[in-house]
């Protein structure tokens, strides 16, 4: 089972590189160069604190792109080029399909990050000159733009495995933005009354709360991150990817793809 | 093969002309519009809108406006203008989307308070940007100083500027000039002395080079204005006393008991006019002085 798992992850991770996925780095590259060199010309004092916000939110960013762009096809691509058939004439259980295709695109984004990662630190060294304690907690936030990622990949699986990729991208999206917007919906069901209590806290606790993976302007100002709040985080980020992912295959193990 | 090296070479040469050709004529539509792209608008003036349509990435957001309010600044100064509409909406909504964000608070007052040209003569906006500021960041002493500074330096507000630094001086690892301040506004003492201070003070607790310099050239303008002033009175009593204007420097140095020439703190000595007026010999020297220049005269674009 572990076998099969892995052969479908690494086989969706070739995939993501062959379909020149990686080439992003080179957009990321140029942008937080660019952003290093010419922030110091136009603005006073703020290097430092736009190459962070600048590199971290392009980290994400990017990789909320590819997680749905390449996420949305993952299934539905499968089919349409009748792969898939010849996937699951072997001895491959659906769910294990399902479950490598997460892993393949999880395993893809940690790949991108990790570059990412190292041209943030770079250009952070290129306009500091040095290194500081504070600038460790870097990694926190990296930490949670990844568990974001998780969440990403298994929601635009659980889109793809049975809606069209147009409409997966776009439920994925709005999730994403609608994400952000989580403690907003918490405060609107804290004010509303009755069902629409009920509706709006419902709604709160489905969609999932990115604005919690966010200390991406906390780690700028050099503040530190409770060691809690990783903690909550991790176990949130597993549990809602491991809900979304057996979404993906509960739907997937009834779809009729005759 | 050789039709498609053709092809290539011709599709390449028109990309370049066309690349060049486009960026001219747009060079063109900059000159006819002037000032086209700085337009006073502000698309979005909610801060509360802006942060929400962030998506969470209010840092980066918060980078961009603060860069956007320094430009602005920058462009309006470099023309002295008179007015600085959109400045204070800037720095509110880059303050919104990053609280914590001091320099936004420290150079935005300086951009703020000052009369036009030096800055948007708007020390009401200022001082509420610094009071959130600190409702923010409560724990940093800089911005208690710098609103008392805004109190004292523009609206002469000793009662709140003295309050604001008493205040200060509480905050942990607070630099002791703050109680020091705080007295000597409650006392109102002198101009100069006070001022001196404050520029002094703002010179030595600051790391950055810009605010080093705008610290040194106001602590040369306070110079030139005390001189100024001490001279000027001597006119003043040389009149009273023979009922005419000195007729030279020396005469007045000599009538005063002024041992030496005064100069100004670039060395240039004063002069004085035959309407018995002291003046600086190079008044760009010293942009920010408000005796010793000529009647009428404009300082020119300083950076800060």
């Amino acid at each position: 089972m572990k076998a099969r798992i892995a052969h479908i992850a690494s086989n969706t991770f070739r995939e993501a590189v062959r379909d020149r996925v990686l080439y992003n780095l080179i957009a990321f590259a140029l942008l937080l160069s660019g952003a290093a060199v010419l922030v110091g010309q136009i603005s006073i004092e703020i290097e430092k604190l736009v190459v962070i916000n600048l590199g971290l939110t392009a980290v994400s960013l990017f990789g909320v792109v590819i997680a749905i762009f390449i996420g949305i096809g993952l299934v539905s691509k499968e089919i349409e080029k009748r792969t898939l058939y010849t996937v699951l004439s072997r001895p491959v259980r659906r769910w294990e399909f399902i479950v490598g295709k997460f892993f393949g695109l999880a395993g893809t984004l940690v790949v991108n990050t990790f570059f990412m990662a190292i041209g943030v630190f770079a250009a952070l060294f290129y306009v500091s000159r040095t290194f500081v304690r504070a600038d460790a907690m870097i990694f926190v936030a990296l930490y949670f733009i990844v568990l974001e990622f998780l969440i990403i990949c298994s929601l635009s699986l659980l889109f793809s495995s049975f809606s069209s990729p147009l409409l997966s991208a776009v439920f994925a999206f709005s999730l994403f933005v609608i994400g952000s917007f989580a403690e907003d919906l918490r405060n609107f069901a804290g004010m509303a009354h009755g069902v629409s209590r009920w509706f709006a806290t419902g709604a709160a606790y489905l969609v999932p709360n990115f604005s919690a993976f966010n200390v991406i302007t906390s780690i700028a100002h050099e503040q530190p991150v409770a060691g809690q709040l990783i903690l909550q985080n991790t176990l949130y980020a597993l549990f809602y990817a491991i809900m979304a992912l057996s979404g993906a295959v509960l739907i997937f193990e009834h779809r009729d793809l005759k | 093969m050789k039709y498609r090296r053709k092809i290539t070479m011709v599709a390449g040469v028109c990309l370049l002309l066309s690349l060049t050709a486009s960026s001219l004529v747009l060079h063109h539509i900059d000159h006819l519009r002037p000032q086209a792209t700085l337009d006073e608008v502000l698309f979005i003036s909610s801060p509360t809108v802006i942060k929400r349509a962030s998506l969470g990435y209010d840092g980066l957001m918060a980078c961009i406006y603060w860069t956007r309010a320094v430009q602005y600044f920058g462009s309006r100064h470099h023309y002295s203008a008179s007015s600085y509409n959109l400045l204070a909406p800037l720095l509110e909504i880059t303050t919104h989307l990053d609280p914590h964000l001091l320099v936004a608070y420290e150079f935005g007052t300086s951009f703020l308070a000052p009369k036009p040209p030096f800055g948007a003569g708007q020390p009401e906006r200022a001082i509420a940007l610094m009071q959130y500021g600190i409702l923010n960041n409560p724990d940093n002493w800089r911005l208690y100083y710098d609103l008392g500074f805004v109190y004292y330096m523009e609206l002469k507000d000793y009662k709140n500027a003295a309050e604001t630094f008493e205040r200060g001086s509480h905050v942990p690892n607070a630099h002791p000039f703050l109680k020091i301040l705080a007295a000597q506004m409650a006392q109102h003492a002198g101009e100069y002395q006070t001022a001196r201070m404050l520029w002094s003070a703002t010179y030595q607790s600051t790391q950055d080079e810009q605010i080093k310099r705008n610290a040194l050239r106001h602590l040369r303008a306070l110079r030139v204005d005390e001189d100024v002033q001490r001279l000027q009175e001597g006119v003043t009593r040389f009149g009273e006393r023979t009922g005419r204007l000195p007729s030279s420097m020396s005469e007045l140095l000599a009538a005063e008991g002024i041992a030496g020439t005064p100069a100004d703190p670039d060395g240039h000595p004063y002069k004085m006019t035959p309407e018995g007026r002291i003046e600086v010999r190079v008044p760009d020297d010293f942009p920010f002085a408000t005796k010793g220049l000529p009647p009428g005269y404009k300082p020119k674009y300083q950076d800060l």
